[in-house]
């Protein structure tokens, strides 16, 4: 999950790293009512979950509150690599002198929480990722000892000459570990770390992701969810259970299983057509499931057939017929459907769907093959399988 | 598992000692409070375990605490900072973690801890692993209707951080007298398939096919799995299709298209 630069701001903020004061708006009004709160220049800066927002004209300097309404009134609703601004930080525009780069992520190779530590900061981190890779420092934390403050003084002394600056970097950096383990994260950045001309260190702009998979014990980030910033059906799929992931094209596709659906997904393609969504229903046989699907991708105006893949391990195939049974006597479908069941069960599903006109493969190719040649002759104004 | 003929002895409920369970066709398991009397009590060797995410590392650690050598986590939802302590841990006691977030492993025709469905494997020469679960059972249904069986067949999961990778199931299956051949299925995320083909090129002498799941995935989003996601330009399908055909080993562009490179290759090999 995604946090806002706001929020992970506030988060950091509150274990101590420093930041410049700020505020959200989602109107002109507020911005410049903020604005005029904090007198003197402020960064009006675009919240949204993608990076590159400065490049993008999402991120600008107000040196008055009239102009600081004016650029919120443009950058709100503008958009960003297709996500709208729906809301903006207003806030004191720090002096940079220097630009460091400080991270943490997971580290797949490691299997640890390492630190990532640049004296090359700002917007172009990535280039110098890419680049000049041994201007960036790496250190691994041992999470049975924690990030000890040795550790800490290391990467300071890496960052910076000056001892006060050494130290103070040293603190955040702790301070950031802190958050990182107390809000489950999987990667933490304060990008650029400035230093001010007098010399103090204050972190401009500031990026957490949360592990999905650490909301259920953390309560209080998952109720920092943006729920404006997501799509409504993925919003709608999540609280079904489902993992629901909107594409661009006209094959609606309902799988048991992340590997199977991605392969699904790169079926459809490899046949000539278009996914319009990776579905996972998992692993459990509930017919509410199936209903929450059907429902989720037909609310999709481009799918012109729905696909189900299922091969039943602990799904039970005959659970996913009643499923399909149960949607289709409540909302009939507007589109054709072509399934797809192996496994356990298979024999009663086949039964139960033939009961209801319904026809089940047994093979993923032909099934693949056969959705998207539905879709072929429904473009050619034939008749719809 | 019982069923299949795994020799399930005991079941670890907190709070449960005392009970027991029925194993079906007229068995009857013991259930224990602690994983350390069960096996003090049944000399149990392995364990699968499917409590709940938030207890799951807990549950493998008391596992490997009591010297259980072969720990399979089926669970998934395990946060990522807890599997960068239990790694460490297990390491330390000497138990080899398979998953969490995965299917198990599975030996046809002779045991199976896990949920990997019997019904759809045969014995035979083949070694497969892979971090899916459901595109597991396609590839080894295909396998088994085209008569090419398996040795043992191993769900590594889908999580960032896991106990089993590539290259230790590859190690092991280049080691095993009975595998001729071998299978791994891969998606996006990682680095570990690109790890597993430089192995492959330096140490595996039997034939190696792979697929790969997720080209078509978009990047930055996770793909269902913990560990499927394309972070930056790290992790894409593309790189790991390359990196496997630079060791040598075929790629298959279709789940079905596996049967027939695994024959290619074996013929060409022998």
């Amino acid at each position: 999950m995604n946090l806002h630069e706001y929020q992970a701001k506030d988060i950091l903020s509150r274990v101590g790293v420093p930041i410049t004061e700020g505020h959200v708006a989602t109107s002109p009004d507020e911005a410049q009512a903020i604005a005029a709160r904090l007198g003197g220049t402020v960064a009006i800066k675009a919240q949204v979950h993608v990076g590159g927002r400065g490049k993008a004209g999402g991120v600008k300097l107000a040196h008055s509150a009239g102009e600081a309404r004016a650029l919120a009134a443009q950058i709100l609703g503008m958009q960003i690599k297709g996500l709208t601004v729906r809301k903006v930080l207003v806030a004191r525009a720090a002096e940079i002198a220097h630009e460091a780069y400080v991270g943490i992520i997971i580290d797949r190779v490691c299997k640890r929480a390492v630190f990532m530590a640049s004296a090359a900061g700002g917007i172009d981190i990535e280039d110098v990722a890419a680049t000049s890779p041994d201007r960036i420092k790496r250190l691994a934390v041992d999470p049975r000892y924690g990030f000890r403050p040795y550790e800490s003084m290391q990467l300071g002394f890496y960052l910076y000459s000056d001892p006060a600056q050494t130290r103070s970097a040293a603190r955040i950096l702790r301070q950031m570990y802190q958050a990182f383990i107390e809000s489950g994260a999987s990667l933490t950045e304060i990008n650029p770390l400035a230093t001010t001309p007098r010399g103090d260190l204050v972190a401009v702009d500031a990026k957490m992701v949360i592990d999905d998979n650490e909301l259920e014990r953390h309560p209080e980030i998952a109720a920092l969810r943006d729920e404006s910033a997501e799509d409504p059906s993925e919003a709608a799929a999540r609280r079904a259970g489902l993992t629901f992931i909107k594409l661009e094209g006209n094959v609606g596709c309902i799988v048991n299983g992340a590997g199977l659906a991605m392969a699904t997904m790169d079926l459809v393609k490899y046949y000539g057509g278009e996914p319009a969504n990776f579905l996972d229903i998992g692993g459990s046989s509930s017919p509410e499931k199936v209903v929450s699907a059907l429902s989720i991708i037909t609310s999709d105006p481009n799918v012109r057939v729905i696909l189900f893949n299922i091969f039943g391990g602990i799904t039970r195939t005959d659970d996913v017929a009643n499923g399909i049974v149960s949607a289709l006597a409540a909302t009939p479908l507007a589109v054709p459907l072509v399934i797809r069941l192996t496994g356990t069960n298979e024999h009663e599903a086949v039964r139960i769907l033939q009961q209801h006109g319904l026809s089940a493969m047994t093979d993923m190719d032909e099934a693949v093959r056969r959705a998207v040649s539905v879709v072929a002759e429904s473009e050619r104004g034939g008749r719809a399988a | 598992m019982i069923e299949y003929g795994t020799h399930v002895v005991a079941g670890v409920t907190p709070g449960k000692g005392g009970q027991t369970f029925d194993g079906g066709s007229g068995t009857s398991v013991p259930v224990f409070d602690t994983v350390e009397r069960a096996v003090n009590e049944t000399g149990a060797n392995a364990t699968v375990i499917y409590v709940p995410p938030l207890f799951a590392a807990d549950a493998i650690m008391e596992a490997a605490a009591a010297r259980v050598p072969l720990v399979v986590a089926i669970t998934e939802g395990v946060p990522v900072l807890d599997m960068t302590l239990v790694y460490p841990f297990v390491r330390e006691y000497g138990a080899r973690l398979v998953g969490p977030n995965c299917p198990g492993l599975i030996s046809p025709g002779e045991c199976k801890v896990g949920i990997i469905p019997g019904t759809i494997c045969a014995p035979g020469p083949i070694g497969l692993v892979s971090r899916s679960g459901t595109l597991t059972y396609e590839v080894v249904h295909q396998l088994t209707k085209a008569g090419m069986g398996q040795t043992t067949c191993v769900g590594i999961g889908g999580d960032p951080i896991n106990g089993t990778n590539f290259i230790d199931c590859l190690a092991a299956f280049q080691a095993d007298p009975s595998t001729t051949a071998i299978v791994m299925i891969g998606e996006i995320g990682g680095t570990d398939e690109q790890e597993a083909a430089r192995y492959v090129a330096a140490h595996v002498t039997k034939p190696v096919v792979g697929f790969i799941a997720g080209r078509t995935a978009p990047p930055g989003r996770r793909m269902g799995h913990a560990g499927a996601i394309v972070s930056g330009s790290t992790g894409t399908a593309a790189e790991k299709v390359q990196a496997l055909s630079a060791a040598g080993i075929p790629v298959a562009d279709r789940p079905a298209d596996v049967v027939g490179l695994l024959r290619a290759r074996m013929a060409h090999a022998a």
